[in-house]
């Protein structure tokens, strides 16, 4: 596979025309760049996926299973009947496009099969030939169409270019949202054993060895030492965290990009230095090591397999409630899931600070707080030291991520603590922000380099928003709180807004924090002078 | 073809009604018959599919939440947009189908100078369809008064206020010209909007001619051809009494295009539960809007909730138990 070396201007050089035929009579060119790897047999074994098989998305065939067709069907009928939404979805659009303009593949590449409603209808089309009257009987006039493997391949190319972002639900006036049928499609996919590389690995990692990177538990530990070492440099502290601790208070899970690569570990750093600042009775866990599940990516059934260790680890250890790390997708997962796949969670207890007494009522059932709101109400009980100064190199935005933003709703937690620990932070346009937010584009396990040219399309709405603030307020840092976001971002942003650089929120919490016993600081999380500071070096 | 089959379909049942009844003198089977079948099949269509939703279940708790959640006391919550009551959600949801609250949100993505994307307010959709919506709903409401044997106070004070521009005689409804224009402006703009034109189905346009040509023949009667009103209502008045009676002066001259009326009001009612008209029933019903977003808070219960085959704590500790031991994490069994 070639390199892809497209420049910026060449690509936002976006051709919005229809085709000449009709949606159902343009065939689907599967375009180098814009497709991921399929997987590797042995990962789909580890987790015994159906189908297994050897294939290739660029060549003809794609040796789909003799009973693909029926594999197919049952499988439509057997989520119809498990999922109102599903069901509902399939019955109710009236095509008012409404959604069409709201999707950042769509804005980025122009496909008409971008639009969220044509999206649907891809799946919609063969749902009204099989399943309902109608469609039976008037066929193409009804909008129905059979089901071909030329089909399937469309699915698996177009559900692929959807990360389940929601932006097109929030504009739907009946809130149909094309991320409940992505869910369905990659499902119905998966059952013919088509996953992609970039889901398949890490799904098979976090099942064996409890994170989608593959991190042993010895390298989990020195990878934090690592850290450690730098805080030490910058604070002259020495943290010493535990890991897989019993009797510990609270267990915190993080997702474990943030333990992998930069700017992600700045962010772990920020977690290790505040906890150490708080004197928190923690534990890190190496079994449940990982917040994220790229097998929500996969199947219902999977999400739940790998989201299982949360809990279980927390009752191995007897903890008291879990605390969890900067990430979206994770969130999403905790937020509308866990409690349902694994509850009740009857041996934690109902989350409290142990800091400032604040009991979060809003986690009482499931027992897990994100970090946004336990820094939160710390800032608000005034019990951290912050010396905000130390961000004053940084014009600081925010980039909600789609499922804090439109899968839970925190949407004001993080904007505190920046405003908290930032001199200069500034908004993005507001049709880009909170429930309007962008995705990165390369959510839902799309974070691959072989699709680097789809990435880069479903990025440019967000860049081009930060690209305003850039230009507007000089804006050079874009804050988060998404794993993803962190080592995806970093890429877009490069590539449409070059100077500007992405971080976690707790990245930036670190640097103001003024910690008990530290030594002038002098660099800041990156290891980067602080501006002033240089001379005294 | 996509435009210009539902649109002979729709003449071909204009036709058919004026001929079968000018022709044919079918004004029984075009009268009587089918608008009971016609009723029944949208009665006992409507249920089925509500039903059959309602028999689908709601594994998780999955609202799309538009603004910040319930959270720390001192954090301001947006009550509706992110509901964590049931009050919230019928607001939510009160807005959601009276007054369009998602349609409202719409903005248009504008890609200019090749360079930057902008975007704007765009609220022609959420007017125009607000407008069909309501104004059908009122001249729903208008007709009960040939349902019922003295018309209401409410039916009456509508149809006033409906008439309130006070022209012409007999009176013109403001509704129907309203109704009119939004039909208009959603068929035209299905036209000319590439992207929509393109994602646009046959069964997008036939409902869109046929509620048309609905509206156009009751307008004619009313404004143009006149029908004799009296008889229209002893037919109505059988209607609902279960003794139909058709009128003598029914049977000649204008009486034809009451029962164009009356048959494509028929087949519109027949269509409704096999169609995309069903999105009246599915509003309200969609998990992403009627939804409390408080699945920390309390327990959602999936009801088709099964046992996964997981990797257990054990299994991973006799993968890693050495590398642990040595790496001074603490292991289970020594």
């Amino acid at each position: 596979m070639a390199k892809f070396t497209a420049k910026p201007k060449d690509l936002i050089n976006i051709d919005y025309t229809t085709p000449k035929t009709e949606w159902m009579d343009t065939p689907t060119e599967i375009r180098e760049h814009m497709f991921c790897h399929a997987t590797k047999a042995k990962d789909l074994e580890t987790v015994e996926f159906p189908n297994i098989h050897e294939w290739r998305p660029q060549d003809e065939d794609w040796k789909l299973p003799a009973n693909w067709e029926q594999t197919i069907l049952q499988g439509m009928q057997d989520l119809l009947k498990k999922y109102r939404s599903f069901q509902l979805f399939m019955d109710i659009c009236v095509r008012c496009g409404a959604c069409a303009d709201k999707c950042h593949f769509f804005i980025g590449s122009g496909d008409p099969k971008n639009m969220p409603v044509l999206r649907a209808e891809l799946m919609r089309s063969v749902y009204r030939g099989n399943f309902t009257l109608a469609g039976k009987i008037l066929k193409k006039l009804a909008g129905a169409r059979k089901l071909t493997p030329a089909v399937i391949k469309e699915w698996w190319y177009y559900f692929y270019q959807c990360t389940e972002c929601r932006r097109c639900s929030v504009f739907c006036p009946y809130g149909i949202d094309t991320a409940e049928v992505t869910m369905m499609a990659r499902e119905l996919l998966n059952l013919l054993g088509l996953q992609l590389g970039w889901i398949g690995g890490p799904v098979a990692n976090c099942y064996m060895k409890g994170n989608h990177l593959g991190l042993e538990p010895h390298t989990i530990k020195s990878s934090v030492e690592f850290f450690l070492d730098d805080i030490k440099e910058i604070t002259g502290i020495t943290i010493e965290p535990t890991f897989n601790r019993k009797g510990a208070e609270i267990l915190f899970v993080t997702p474990s990009g943030d333990l992998f690569a930069n700017p992600g570990t700045y962010t772990a750093m920020g977690y290790l230095m505040l906890f150490h600042e708080l004197g928190l009775d923690y534990t890190w866990s190496t079994y449940a090591s990982e917040g994220g599940n790229f097998g929500f990516f996969t199947s219902n059934e999977m999400a739940k397999r790998l989201n299982s260790k949360i809990y279980a680890e927390a009752k191995r250890l007897g903890v008291k409630w879990i605390l969890g790390g900067e990430c979206g997708h994770m969130w999403r997962v905790i937020h509308q899931y866990m409690d349902t796949w694994q509850g009740p969670a009857d041996f934690l207890q109902e989350p409290v600070s142990p800091i400032t007494g604040t009991k979060f009522e809003n986690a009482k059932a499931t027992k897990m707080v994100h970090i946004a709101e336990f820094t939160a109400d710390l800032i608000k009980n005034n019990k951290l030291k912050l010396d905000k100064s130390r961000n004053d190199h940084l014009v600081v935005t925010y980039h909600d991520s789609c499922n804090t933003a439109r899968g839970m709703g925190m949407l004001e937690e993080p904007r505190y603590i920046i405003n908290n620990v930032c001199n200069h932070f500034h908004e993005m346009p507001e049709d880009t922000i909170k429930e309007k937010t962008f995705c990165c584009g390369s959510g839902t396990g799309l974070n691959a380099s072989e699709n680097m040219e789809l990435r880069m399309r479903g990025g440019l709405p967000r860049a081009n928003a930060v690209k305003f603030v850039k230009e507007k307020h000089g804006v050079n840092m874009l804050a988060n709180v998404c794993a993803i976001d962190r080592a995806t971002l970093s890429a877009s942003v490069d590539y449409w807004v070059p100077g500007t650089a992405v971080c976690g929120t707790h990245e930036l919490v670190a640097n103001a924090l003024v910690m008990k016993g530290e030594k002038e600081r002098t660099l800041d999380i990156r290891l980067e002078p602080l501006p002033g500071k240089e001379a005294s070096e | 073809m996509k435009m210009l089959l539902p649109f002979v379909a729709v003449m071909a049942l204009v036709a058919a009604a004026l001929m079968a009844v000018n022709v044919a003198n079918l004004h029984f089977l075009f009268g009587v018959a089918i608008p009971y079948i016609a009723f029944a099949v949208f009665t006992a269509g409507f249920v089925y599919r509500i039903v059959k939703w309602a028999s689908s279940p709601v594994p998780f708790r999955i609202p799309t939440t538009c603004g910040q959640e319930f959270s720390l006391p001192w954090v301001k919550q947006n009550k509706i947009e992110n509901p964590s009551t049931a009050t919230g959600v019928i607001i939510r949801m009160a807005l959601e189908i009276f007054l369009f609250r998602s349609l409202f949100r719409n903005i248009k993505a504008e890609l200019r100078d090749g360079q930057k994307i902008v975007y704007g307010s765009d609220k022609w959709l959420w007017l125009a369809g607000l407008a069909f919506h309501w104004t059908f709903l009122v001249i729903l409401v208008r007709h009960l008064r040939f349902f019922v044997g003295d018309v209401p106070m409410s039916i009456a004070m509508l149809e006033h206020l409906d008439g309130f521009l006070q022209i012409g005689v007999p009176m013109i409804y403001i509704t129907d010209g309203v109704i009119l224009a939004a039909i208009g402006y959603l068929f035209i703009r299905r036209v000319l909007l590439p992207q929509i034109r393109y994602i646009s189905l046959p069964a997008d346009y036939f409902p869109l001619f046929l509620i048309a040509a609905i509206v156009v023949s009751g307008i004619l009667m009313r404004y143009i051809v006149k029908v004799d009103v009296v008889g229209v209502k002893n037919f109505t008045m059988g209607l609902v009494t279960f003794t139909p009676v058709i009128p003598a002066t029914l049977m000649q001259g204008n009486g034809a295009w009451f029962f164009l009326h009356v048959f494509l009001i028929s087949v519109l009612f027949a269509y409704f539960p096999f169609s995309k008209l069903m999105h009246m029933g599915g509003v309200f019903m969609s998990p992403t809007r009627n939804m409390i977003n408080n699945s920390r808070m309390v327990r959602h219960v999936n009801p088709w909730n099964y046992p996964v085959h997981v990797h257990t704590y054990e299994e991973y500790e006799n993968d890693f138990r050495d590398k642990m031991k040595a790496a001074g994490i603490p292991v289970e069994k020594e």
